[in-house]
C-alpha cells in the first residue's frame, strides 16, 4: 500500500488550513504565542519610548501610587522584591520600571474590575537605579519612583 | 515540560483572596554570556493570566527583567473558600504551563 501518499495528503491538509487561519488574521506568525506582547514597549531603552510604545503621553507625578516591601539597598540585584500599590480610583494596568536595565519596562499587568491594584514580584537590576511604577487609570498615566540601590548586580555573567 | 508552579490562595474575612505564585523558569535575559564568550539566547515568560472560575483576574506581561523563578502576588474580590485559581504562563518559546490551586 501506499502509505507515504496518505501522510502528504493529511500534512497538505493541516499546512493549507494553518494558511487559511494565518490569512485571516487570527495569527500573526511573529506572534502566535504570544498575541498580546508589546515588543516595541519591552524594546525601548528610554522612558519616552517605552510611553509611546504604551501609547500614552508623559505620566504625572502622583503621591497615590506607593511601594510597599521594596527595599532601598538590595544586596542581590538579581532578586529584588517590588511591590506596587495604587490608591487611584479606576486603576486599569500597573508596570514596573527600572532605568538603568538595558531596557526599561521590566513588567506590566493589566488589572481588570474586581482585582486590587496591589501587587508584588522580583526585578533584575544591574546597577543602583531609579525604579518607577507606572499606574494607568482612566485612560491616563501616573507614576512614583524609588531609588533602589544595588551591592550586587544581577545581570553579571 | 516545565517544572510545575507553586501556587498559595487564601481568602480573608474581607473576601479578599491572595494569590502567591512562584514558577519555575530560568528567565535567561538574552545579555548574558557562556564561558566560551557566545551569547546565552535568550528565554523567558511573556504572558502570565491568572484566573479564577475562568473569569479573568489578572494578565501580565513581563520582559526578562523578571528575576529567575519569578514570583508574583496578587488580591482580588469575589472568591470564595474551595473555589480554584488558575495561572498560566508562556514564554517566548512558546512552551507554556498551566496550574491550578483551591482557595483555603
Amino acid at each position: 500500500m501506499n502509505t507515504g501518499r496518505r501522510e502528504v495528503l493529511k500534512t497538505g491538509g493541516g499546512l493549507s488550513l494553518l494558511a487559511l487561519v494565518a490569512a485571516a488574521g487570527w495569527l500573526k506568525p511573529e506572534a502566535a504565542h504570544a498575541a498580546d506582547w508589546n515588543k516595541a514597549a519591552f524594546e525601548a531603552k528610554t522612558m519616552d519610548e517605552t510611553m509611546k510604545a504604551l501609547g500614552g503621553g508623559a505620566p504625572a507625578q502622583s503621591k497615590d501610587i506607593a511601594f510597599v516591601s521594596t527595599p532601598d539597598i538590595a544586596e542581590n540585584g538579581a532578586v529584588v522584591p517590588v511591590g506596587v500599590t495604587s490608591t487611584i480610583p479606576n486603576t486599569q494596568s500597573i508596570a514596573i520600571l527600572v532605568e538603568k536595565n538595558p531596557n526599561m519596562l521590566a513588567a506590566s499587568f493589566d488589572i481588570p474590575a474586581g482585582t486590587e491594584p496591589s501587587l508584588t514580584t522580583r526585578v533584575k537590576m544591574g546597577q543602583s537605579s531609579n525604579v518607577y511604577a507606572l499606574v494607568k487609570a482612566d485612560g491616563k498615566y501616573y507614576v512614583a519612583q524609588k531609588e533602589i540601590k544595588v551591592t550586587l548586580g544581577g545581570c553579571g555573567g | 515540560m516545565a517544572d510545575p508552579m507553586r501556587i498559595r490562595a487564601n481568602v480573608d474575612a474581607s473576601g479578599v483572596t491572595e494569590v502567591k505564585v512562584l514558577m519555575n523558569h530560568e528567565m535567561e535575559t538574552g545579555q548574558r554570556k557562556d564561558a566560551q564568550g557566545k551569547t546565552i539566547p535568550a528565554w523567558y515568560i511573556q504572558t502570565v493570566t491568572a484566573t479564577h472560575n475562568g473569569k479573568n483576574v489578572l494578565t501580565g506581561q513581563w520582559g526578562p527583567a523578571v528575576s529567575k523563578n519569578p514570583f508574583l502576588s496578587f488580591k482580588f474580590k469575589g472568591a470564595q473558600k474551595g473555589d480554584k485559581v488558575q495561572v498560566t504562563w508562556v514564554d517566548n518559546k512558546g512552551d507554556k504551563r498551566t496550574d491550578e490551586a483551591t482557595i483555603a
